[in-house]
């Protein structure tokens, strides 16, 4: 970038930037403040003279206690995390197969069932979940993971396909024509050249589409009824608020612990999910 | 492709270790529709389905457990005299301009602040995508919690920053709560641009800004006639599909407001939700829900057109 003055690099840059920053990540700061801050200092109002609002001086691990030995916190991380792992699962072959097929080769309508997937990929939850509410109630669904990991595919495919598809059509076909000239068939020259070689994508398809399903709400909210079915977003809503009270030292520490497994994730293949998402925009 | 299909019957002919399905698979078609199987099933059965059944569920009388009858339009009629979906309408048109408005804006100005070179960038763009990628529903609480009128930290800040006398009912007030939920979903959005802006910038030469500035332009003219166009496809579908996102939008609002106070501040989706399950109105709730898909279409057909475009240049 062209070099300018000190202080226009200052009002330019530094400063905007650091308002950026600020302003995107002070809500986990406040979520971290919150879970370790005792009740008796929580529930101060902002205007008395003693509200310390940024640091606490006396830090507890109560409120995680709570959380962990009084609700059904751990069962919910559990369900969460066999949710989206087999619905990522799943949706990784189905995209994978169905992307290399798209990209790869020749058959009839092949067009349509494109556009059909890309379309799909477009549709949003909240269009459907009341018809399909009563579908899983039809296939006797309702109330167990199963719901899930069977819809939760429906949004993760399309976008598993369009990525591998991008990915595919970056590896030299080639490769595969070697093979199968070598005496392959057809099949093993897709499953054990072309497969191998997608693997970066596959990682960054997988990655993605885990934090979506771990992110998932309104199908979770709806289909599932008791306590120790429910999901981290949706038992975290609905058992941690009793009507009209908040009980906030419990509802941070879980928004903090149910955070942690996508953070975790995330922090260790940052690149991944950078180049899942541009290119899930890229097409 | 060719010399290799007409090559294929004379080499395999003579080994007799292919089993009748790899045999099967050495045809594109079969192998495709074999590949093509499983997502054909999952979508036709949880999307396509689906739409077929609300369709019909919208005209007919349906309640949860009581099988309904044929009612032609009634319920969209219904819906057009009903109050709460008129606000409802209104709401999600504004909501999803307005924050597609800041979320384009402040996007690409943190797109242009990252696309320099400083220390610690990498760390900067790791963290900033935080936002977008902790589940909605947790770093909402969040923010409801920073909103709460008796305890809220944003009414300590502005109070000693001189900026308020009295406390701000941040999501009891109609005006303010849809206000509220407008900034929470830019917060929220505002690092999926930027990201998406950022890689769509990168892949601007530096030449071509060194050209510009060569022949004299200033940064705004260098930013309106050379990275503005070259950057318009990528802004193009990332605007399309959060557009989507925004209009379609339920967790925001379900969970810092409920469509509250007073109704004022429901979507479609919180309001179908309020409806359908709520209350058990299936036929309604499904009614008000479809009300998304005329928007949704619209986006495809543009994306579409778009696509068709971008590919036959």
């Amino acid at each position: 970038m062209i070099e300018g003055a000190r202080w226009r690099r200052w009002v330019f840059f530094h400063i905007p930037l650091l308002l950026f920053i600020v302003f995107l990540l002070f809500p986990f700061y406040w979520m971290i403040v919150t879970t370790v801050r005792p009740d008796n200092e929580l529930y101060r109002p902002w205007n008395a003279a003693n509200y310390t609002p940024f640091w606490t001086l006396r830090p507890t691990l109560e409120h995680i206690r709570d959380l962990l030995t009084e609700t059904l916190f751990s069962t919910w991380m559990m369900n969460t995390m066999l949710i989206a792992t087999v619905s990522t699962v799943i949706s990784l072959i189905c995209g994978l197969f169905a992307g290399y097929a798209l990209s790869r080769l020749k058959f009839p309508f092949a067009g349509s069932i494109g556009t059909g997937i890309f379309i799909t990929y477009l549709v949003p939850q909240t269009l459907l979940f009341i018809p399909l509410a009563d579908i899983i109630r039809n296939f006797h669904l309702g109330d167990t993971p199963w719901a899930l990991i069977l819809t939760y595919p429906t949004f993760l495919i399309p976008f598993c396909t369009w990525l591998m598809m991008g990915y595919f059509k970056s590896i030299p076909k080639e490769l595969e024509e070697c093979a199968r000239i070598d005496g392959a068939p057809r099949w093993k020259a897709m499953a054990y050249i072309i497969f191998p070689i997608a693997v970066p994508g596959i990682l960054s398809a997988g990655i993605f589409a885990f934090t979506l399903s771990w992110n998932e709400f309104i199908y979770a909210l709806v289909f599932l009824s008791s306590p120790e079915q429910k999901t981290v977003p949706v038992g975290v809503t609905s058992e941690l608020v009793r009507g009209d009270v908040f009980y906030w030292g419990e509802l941070m520490a879980g928004a903090l612990l149910g955070s942690v497994p996508v953070a975790f994730v995330y922090s260790f293949f940052v690149e991944h999910y950078v180049s899942g998402i541009t290119g899930s925009v890229k097409g | 492709m060719a010399t290799i299909e007409a090559v294929t019957p004379r080499v395999y002919a003579g080994t007799p270790r292919r089993g009748p399905i790899t045999r099967l698979l050495e045809d594109e078609r079969w192998l495709a529709s074999f590949l093509l199987m499983p997502t054909i099933v999952l979508l036709g059965l949880f999307i396509a389905y689906p739409f077929v059944k609300g369709v019909l569920l919208a005209v007919t009388d349906t309640r949860v457990g009581i099988p309904g009858s044929f009612v032609g339009l009634a319920n969209f009629e219904k819906l057009w005299h009903d109050d709460i979906f008129r606000v409802a309408v209104y709401n999600t048109f504004l909501y999803t301009f307005v924050t597609t408005v800041f979320k384009l804006v402040l996007g690409l100005w943190l797109a242009l602040l990252l696309n320099r070179h400083f220390r610690g960038k990498a760390f900067v763009r790791a963290f900033i995508l935080l936002p977008f990628i902790i589940p909605t529903v947790l770093s909402t609480f969040a923010w409801k919690w920073m909103f709460d009128p008796t305890f809220s930290v944003i009414n300590w800040m502005l109070f000693h920053l001189g900026m308020i006398t009295g406390r701000i009912n941040w999501l009891g007030d109609p005006d303010l709560a849809i206000i509220s939920v407008m900034v929470v979903n830019v917060w929220r959005g505002v690092p999926f641009y930027a990201i998406s802006l950022l890689a769509g910038l990168q892949t601007i030469s530096p030449e071509l800004h060194e050209a510009a500035a060569i022949d004299g332009a200033r940064a705004w003219n260098r930013f309106r006639y050379v990275t503005w166009p070259l950057l318009l496809p990528v802004t193009m579908v990332v605007v399309l599909f959060s557009v989507i996102q925004t209009f379609a939008d339920f967790q925001l609002v379900y969970v810092l407001t409920g469509g509250g106070p007073a109704n004022h501040t429901h979507l479609f989706a919180t309001y179908a939700y309020q409806i359908g399950v709520g209350t058990g109105l299936l036929s309604e709730g499904a009614a008000v829900s479809l009300a998304i898909f005329p928007v949704l279409l619209l986006v495809v057909i543009i994306q579409l057109v778009y696509i068709r475009r971008v590919e036959t240049v």
